[in-house]
């Protein structure tokens, strides 16, 4: 009975400290919510103010000038054209993306399903260069480019994207755990080539991969700032990175219409913004998918 | 006899699959990474509308590179900043994240909307940084909704981009609200990969939350924790979007965030051209990051065997 009454208690103030930790947790995890979304709320909120309501003061609610600062960012060409941008990067980002995914699956299923002298070399030493950053080769590049007068054109930022050892990597323990060579071997019975077995069999095998490395590669090109700055001279060809620094320049030296410059900022994030929003589940996972593997 | 002519056919495919991959590879990165190279030896700039060089000059760039400059070694000034604008994110980022993970691999806990949660927490790592750190700028100028709320309250602005640790700050919390969601993901995958029965046979012996993590979680996660600080340093070596957007690629104040990358970017840039420097600067760069990422390959090789080592043994048992 006694020992009941005990356990019985002991039973409580567990409840009681479990429900205090839980609720510490939810309050760390609010906490952090904020953290991550005020910044993007403000810029929002900014966007929707007009630069004399900005210039007054600090506000959480928005204001009704978000149509006008939109045709201000979007009309404005005195330093770029922001649609401009918006397709220079688009057209960069998604030629990109393509190659860096076909290109890596490409190799990785070369490398798992041929037999060839040399290959456990090649990808011993892909793996060892995965870690090196682009910029130390920069210097080289940049010389490079611009003594076969490439520069300010987009085949410097889209084609080494078909060298991308990290998505290698990635598709190569994508292809280990999921395309038995009996696919493959089978394919040939068939009579199929072996370049139409790759796209016509390998690849939709591949798609979930396929989609989470083309959302990366996007991204990454999207929001790459150093080349593109080293390579692009004229301001038609920016892309938006690069107008980000143009714009910051300025407001180095004068004031500029304050809710047109969070509009142009909102509108240079907001793409990536929005596939996030409707890929998330898919991208998260893919993260932890990289992590468990790499 | 048929079956080794196949073979023999189908290694040729083998090289034509990887042939695109290795040649842009060699052309756009090896052949690049051993210009850079070459050329750090040799002296090689525009010096206004006149090509200096090609001149060979032998270790002089270097020398140039670490010889004070009005009592000040730069690289060494940029390293510094690198390194403190990093540690500065890093620490609170690994804290964050640790705790973060752990909350929401807990069983007992038991959390809620995780996936609502883990999306907002992501978010920022995939927003393009240069347009963030235009955001922060604009938020900390003297005219920002920041210095309005210390207007209000004290009547006199602080200027944030004039003091060399507040502009450190800034570069160090953009950095930290970028990558921690990413550090918490790739905990959690670490955490999810311990064995569970030991977190059951802990519970079971007694042991409360805090002993559970310092005396089982942490240690066994210390491979995962190591692999995310190292790649997180070699990332941080490569701090160039954010503290170039917030100082106008300036450095300032008194070139306080001047980072190796900046620098870098600094000589081989359209206007200086200085392939000689860039190239000094690039080699040393490499070196720190080459020593950096053995550490990381081998750890990798290394983590890669032990799991498939262990699943094997725990197969055979069964």
């Amino acid at each position: 009975m006694s020992s009941n009454s005990v356990s019985r208690e002991d039973n409580h103030s567990y409840r009681f400290s479990l429900n205090l930790s839980r609720a510490l947790a939810y309050i760390f995890l609010v906490f952090v919510t904020i953290l991550s979304l005020f910044s993007f709320y403000l810029l929002i909120i900014n966007a929707t103010r007009s630069n004399n309501e900005l210039q007054a003061g600090f506000t959480l609610l928005p204001s009704g000038n978000f149509a006008n600062n939109l045709v201000k960012a979007l009309t404005d060409t005195s330093l770029f054209s922001i649609p401009r941008g918006l397709l220079n990067s688009f057209i960069v980002a998604a030629s990109s993306a393509l190659l860096t995914t076909y290109f890596s699956a490409m190799t990785a299923y070369g490398i798992h399903v041929y037999d060839f002298k040399g290959k456990k070399f090649i990808f011993t030493f892909i793996l060892a260069i995965m870690m090196i950053p682009t910029q130390v080769s920069a210097a080289g590049f940049v010389q490079m480019v611009r003594g076969m007068n490439l520069n300010d054109t987009y085949w410097p930022l889209i084609i080494p994207a078909i060298a991308a050892p990290s998505v290698f990597f990635y598709m190569k323990q994508y292809i280990e755990s999921s395309m038995p060579l009996e696919v493959i071997e089978a394919a040939r019975v068939d009579g199929s080539n072996e370049f139409r077995t790759f796209n016509a069999i390998a690849i939709p095998m591949l798609k979930p991969a396929f989609a989470v490395q083309l959302i990366f590669a996007f991204v990454a090109s999207w929001n790459n700032f150093f080349t593109p700055a080293l390579i692009i001279d004229t301001s038609d060809n920016w892309t938006l990175p690069i107008m980000m620094s143009v714009l910051r320049s300025k407001l180095n030296s004068q004031n500029g219409d304050l809710g047109e410059v969070y509009m142009m900022i909102l509108l240079s994030i907001i793409p990536v913004v929005i596939v996030y929003l409707f890929l998330s589940k898919f991208i998260v996972k893919g993260v932890a998918l990289g992590a468990v593997k790499g | 006899m048929d079956k080794k002519r196949k073979s023999v056919s189908y290694a040729k495919w083998g090289y034509i699959f990887i042939a695109p991959f290795l040649i842009v590879f060699i052309v756009c990165q090896l052949i690049p990474l051993a210009s850079t190279v070459y050329n750090s030896f040799f002296e090689n700039y525009m010096n206004g509308l006149d090509q200096v060089g090609p001149n060979f000059v032998g270790f002089q760039n270097y020398i140039t590179l670490f010889t004070p400059k009005n009592g000040n070694i730069d690289i060494l000034n940029y390293a510094w900043n690198t390194m403190l604008m990093w540690i500065m994110g890093a620490i609170p980022q690994l804290v964050f994240s640790l705790l973060l993970a752990v909350i929401f691999t807990s069983a007992r806990l038991n959390i809620k909307g995780q996936t609502f949660f883990k999306t907002v927490i992501y978010m920022p790592n995939l927003v393009m940084a240069s347009a963030f750190s235009m955001l922060f700028f604009t938020l900390f100028s003297n005219v920002g909704p920041v210095n309005q709320i210390i207007q209000a309250m004290t009547n006199t602005t602080f200027n944030f981009f004039l003091d060399p640790m507040a502009t450190r700050s800034i570069v160090a919390f953009i950095n930290f609200l970028m990558w921690f969601g990413n550090t918490t993901i790739l905990l959690m995958a670490g955490i999810m990969g311990i064995d569970q029965s030991l977190f059951e046979a802990a519970s079971i012996d007694g042991a409360n939350s805090t002993q559970v993590f310092f005396k089982i979680t942490l240690p066994l996660l210390m491979p995962i924790l190591l692999y995310v600080a190292i790649t997180s340093l070699i990332g941080g070596l490569q701090m160039f979007d954010v503290p170039q957007i917030i100082t106008a690629g300036s450095g300032n104040p008194q070139r306080s965030c001047m980072t190796l990358i900046m620098a870098l970017n600094r000589y081989i840039g359209s206007g200086s051209k200085n392939y000689g420097m860039g190239g000094a600067v690039s080699v040393v760069i490499f070196i720190i990051t080459g020593a950096l990422s053995m550490i990381v390959f081998k750890s990798m090789v290394q983590g890669g065997d032990k799991p498939k080592k262990a699943k094997k043994i725990k197969g055979a048992v069964k």
